[in-house]
């Protein structure tokens, strides 16, 4: 067991902090969270700063423990995160790099890299969230193409997309999981609406899609045709391994924050809150720690492993759990949106029910993990 | 950095567990809880296999390892709720005669209590006026004594937390094996999603505080140790009583092991940085943040 960095992973880490030294005061102000067309540009601007600096593609290739220096050393910095770049970088792009052809790779991956385009999800749909092997959008083979009709939900940054890593049902006789398939949808194609959704947090974070016979080239599936649950496995298994690693050191530099605070407003002298403060701050040394045992182990094996459940679940209830006490700490004050952690109080809800609710993450981990039987249906 | 286990580890991880299921199995787990007094056959035989002078130098005797490889070897002693006074004996090796060797048995104070102090050869600590208590794990005698012992004992505290770690293991795996094979309404309870969600939270809390107890064990920090104190008593109590609800009934007789893990876990979270302390550490170190 050990903690230490290699002399290499180091002189990795000097080599980025000097360069986020120098190119962080250049960056443009951060657009409006409303303003989408503004965003895209900060994102893939950004990314393609990384690029230009030969970082744009330490998620993919890299050691795994380069990727956490990474993660920390930018969030210690303040530099940007994936925002718009989410989806391309972090689900379609490994799975394309895992399971593309040559062709396929060559033709989407170094745009992702570069912040030239920007993916999103169409996973999820109104009738399958959670039993996502239960979707119905159908794809029927045309010539050289699918013809996609359905609809897709909780479609993040689908207003400024330029790709939808979409799963379509190809088989509609086969069992569930059998007759599904991985497409490549281009967002322009004809027969595409786009109906943004207002998340409680008040902002238009995601939205619903309507496909009403959109032409996909056969071309653009990844992987065999009815194999895409398969594939859409390994997708969600970054999802759930990696995806939240640079978040978990932005928890930690909150909760120093949060503490500030409550020192400053006097709510540091009553003991319950001070010591719910005090239990956040092993929960979180802990998690960084988990990372760092599922990324080693990551290493070894080199797919993450199901351990990104085991993460998922108990981050996403002590991010919950932090922006509470932060709302302790601040009293009436959390009531004021205009607040600092009064909006990340109100998103963190969705961490709970987001990329596989607590109630699946449970049942992944009890059947997968521990070998309890399947649920009965 | 490579946060997971080295062979040689895993060895001896392995050759403990071996030994333990050899030499302390069901039986002689009964007849502990029996008022068997302490098996000096059996802490002799610890002493052998180098439990108490794994972090003695070679050169003083010893078996030269660190924290990581000690924390592995109480793991397991708390995996098989191996009774006796486990870590002072452990710290007291190179300090006091026979101690390395299991030949002498040392307990020490803490907390406002002293365990198996009438079959302790060596006392490290104050303890005039103990008065004996009808302690609530029967395999662990204990004296109420006068308190303000220090409590400068993180390597008690890191010990003892990788004891509840272990025990929070066994927990689990007993759920989910009685899980498996207890049938009801036609099937194993265990595809039932309310009992099947009780085991998986109790799968959650213990790798959480696996890697809370290894990683400060390999940092040795603390504020890290404290923290990993606070989420292993968590996870030792919090999985043996879901692991008592799993087993319904049965659960609540002498004759499941489930109480014996509680009732321990319980006295392990009193001693050595209890939780108010552990919680206090952890803010402390929040408003020194920078």
């Amino acid at each position: 067991m050990d903690l230490a960095s290699t002399p290499e992973e180091e002189e990795f880490r000097a080599r980025l902090t000097e360069w986020l030294a120098g190119v962080l005061p250049a960056l443009p102000p951060r657009p409006d969270p409303l303003d989408w067309p503004g965003r895209r540009a900060y994102d893939t601007g950004w990314q393609r700063r990384l690029y230009d600096a030969g970082y744009a593609q330490v998620h993919w290739d890299a050691s795994p423990a380069r990727r956490l220096i990474f993660l920390e050393e930018t969030e210690r910095a303040g530099a940007p995160y994936v925002g718009a770049n989410f989806v391309g970088l972090l689900h379609a792009g490994p799975t394309i790099a895992a399971e593309g052809t040559a062709g396929q790779r060559d033709r989407w991956l170094e745009p992702v890299l570069r912040g030239d385009e920007v993916w999103c999800q169409g996973f999820s749909e109104p009738d399958a969230g959670s039993d996502l092997a239960s979707l119905r959008t159908r794809a029927v083979r045309d010539g050289d193409a699918y013809v996609v009709t359905g609809a897709k939900i909780w479609t993040s940054h689908a207003e400024i997309a330029d790709w939808c890593e979409l799963l379509v049902r190809t088989d509609p006789d086969a069992p569930p999981h059998r007759g599904i398939s991985w497409l490549a949808m281009p967002m322009d194609a004809p027969g595409i609406t786009v109906r943004p959704l207002r998340t409680l947090a008040g902002s238009a974070e995601f939205a619903q899609l309507f496909l009403d016979g959109v032409r996909v080239p056969v071309a653009n599936r990844v992987g065999a045709e009815n194999d895409g649950w398969r594939v859409t496995m390994v997708t969600l298994s970054y999802e759930r391994g990696t995806a939240f690693v640079g978040e978990v050191v932005a928890c930690r530099r909150t909760l120093a924050e949060v503490a500030r605070e409550s020192r400053k407003n006097g709510s540091w002298d009553d003991p319950v809150l001070r010591r719910r403060l005090g239990a956040l701050h092993a929960e979180f040394t802990a998690l960084w720690r988990l990372i760092q045992w599922n990324v080693s182990e990551a290493g070894a094996t080199g797919v993450p492993g199901v351990g990104g459940s085991v993460f998922k679940l108990r981050y996403s209830h002590a991010r919950q759990d932090l922006y509470e006490a932060a709302a302790a700490v601040l009293g009436p004050d959390a009531l004021d949106l205009d607040r600092p952690w009064s909006l990340d109080r109100l998103s963190s809800l969705s961490y709970t029910i987001a990329a596989g609710t607590s109630q699946i993450q449970r049942n992944i981990v009890a059947e997968r993990i521990l070998g309890l039987p399947k649920e009965p249906r | 950095m490579h946060f997971q286990l080295t062979s040689e580890q895993r060895d001896l991880r392995d050759s403990i567990r071996t030994l333990l299921a050899r030499r302390f199995g069901r039986e002689a787990l009964w007849a502990a809880v029996g008022g068997g007094g302490l098996d000096r056959e059996l802490w002799r035989a610890l002493g052998a296999a180098g439990f108490f002078a794994l972090r003695l130098p070679e050169e003083a005797g010893g078996v030269g390892l660190g924290l990581p490889e000690a924390v592995l070897v109480f793991e397991e002693a708390g995996r098989a709720l191996l009774p006796g006074p486990l870590v002072a004996t452990h710290l007291a090796a190179g300090y006091v005669g026979g101690a390395a060797e299991g030949e002498t048995v040392v307990t020490a104070p803490d907390g406002g209590l002293v365990e198996w102090l009438a079959a302790a050869d060596v006392v490290r600590g104050e303890v005039t006026g103990a008065e004996p208590i009808r302690s609530v794990d029967p395999l662990t005698p204990l004296h109420r004594v006068a308190r303000g012992s220090a409590d400068g004992g993180f390597e008690a505290a890191l010990l003892t937390a990788a004891e509840q770690l272990g025990s929070a293991g066994r927990s689990t795996a007993t759920a989910v094996q009685h899980a498996r094979e207890r049938i009801q309404f036609g099937r194993p309870i265990g595809a039932f999603q309310a009992v099947k969600h009780l085991c998986a939270g109790m799968l959650v809390r213990t790798e959480v505080a696996r890697v809370a107890v290894y990683a400060a064990a390999v940092t040795g920090d603390p504020v890290e140790i404290a923290g990993a104190k606070l989420l292993a008593d968590e996870a030792a109590v919090e999985c043996a009583r879901d692991c008592l609800q799993v087993h319904g009934g049965m659960g609540f007789t002498w004759e499941a092991e489930v109480h014996l893990h509680l009732k321990r876990a319980w006295l392990r979270r009193e001693r050595w940085l209890p939780t108010a302390r552990a919680l206090e550490l952890q803010a402390a170190a929040l408003a020194e943040a920078p």
